[in-house]
């Protein structure tokens, strides 16, 4: 694909905390559909956003079930997007900080993740057409 | 002509900082810059004509394209017709093409 471009992004949000996941995950997945190569690295509290032991819960107070509540599930909505980068001839090359893992638990990690440290993201940096910081507040 | 996307996500009735982005695409688009604004998230609650965009509307008298995230002006019921003067709805595939094109795009 000649207008193939590598974009590399950076995250610091864990899920569940605020839209600028909903629109990293939105970002990546508009990169995926055009056959991009994406990089992720996500530093601090993201390293939570591919954290495999994350599991869909029921909402009793609305006596709703776990199918019918349908609760979005950030590792999930990940896989998918490497899935679907793949299909169109991308790659998700997805870095956790691996400081900020440890400091978080958060090793378990799903298929595709790797460890990394803040010189993965200035080697993923050097070798993309552009770079997005998407920085917490 | 250097070109630059400015992304706004936060909004001015939450932040006292929302001028950093009217600011430097003002400054940028003076120097006579490719300028433009996008907001998202709360970033397009400014963007309803009311008592917070006149800044938005002087910003894309001054030369600076303000557009405003769709899927964030629907999720929060804005409806599209009703923008101030200067704003347009635009997709999230505006951010990634100045990406692809090698625009200098900012977060804030």
């Amino acid at each position: 694909m000649a207008d193939k471009k590598t974009i590399t992004i950076a995250i610091m949000d864990a899920p569940y905390e605020s839209g600028r996941s909903t629109t990293t995950l939105r970002l990546i997945d508009l990169a995926a559909k055009r056959g991009y190569n994406i990089n992720v690295f996500a530093y601090e509290g993201a390293v939570l956003q591919p954290f495999s032991a994350q599991k869909p819960h029921p909402n009793t107070v609305h006596g709703r079930s776990v199918e019918e509540e349908n609760h979005f599930i950030p590792k999930d909505a990940i896989a998918s997007l490497m899935q679907a980068a793949e299909k169109n001839g991308g790659k998700i090359d997805w870095v956790n900080c691996g400081l900020c893992v440890d400091e978080r638990g958060a090793v378990d990690a799903i298929p595709g993740v790797r460890r990394g440290s803040p010189a993965d993201f200035w080697t993923m940096a050097e070798a993309s057409d552009n770079t997005l910081v998407i920085a917490t507040r | 002509m250097p070109r630059y996307l400015l992304i706004e996500s936060r909004d001015p009735y939450d932040s006292n900082d929302t001028g950093f982005c009217r600011d430097l695409a003002t400054q940028l688009a003076a120097e006579k810059n490719e300028v433009t604004l996008f907001l998202v998230q709360n970033g397009v609650l400014p963007a309803r004509s009311g008592a917070r965009s006149g800044d938005l509307t002087k910003l894309a008298g001054s030369g600076v394209r303000v557009l405003a995230d769709s899927f964030s002006l629907k999720e929060r019921g804005i409806d599209e017709k009703r923008l101030a003067a200067g704003i347009a709805a635009a997709p999230l595939d505006v951010v990634l093409d100045a990406l692809a094109e090698g625009a200098k795009v900012i977060w804030h």
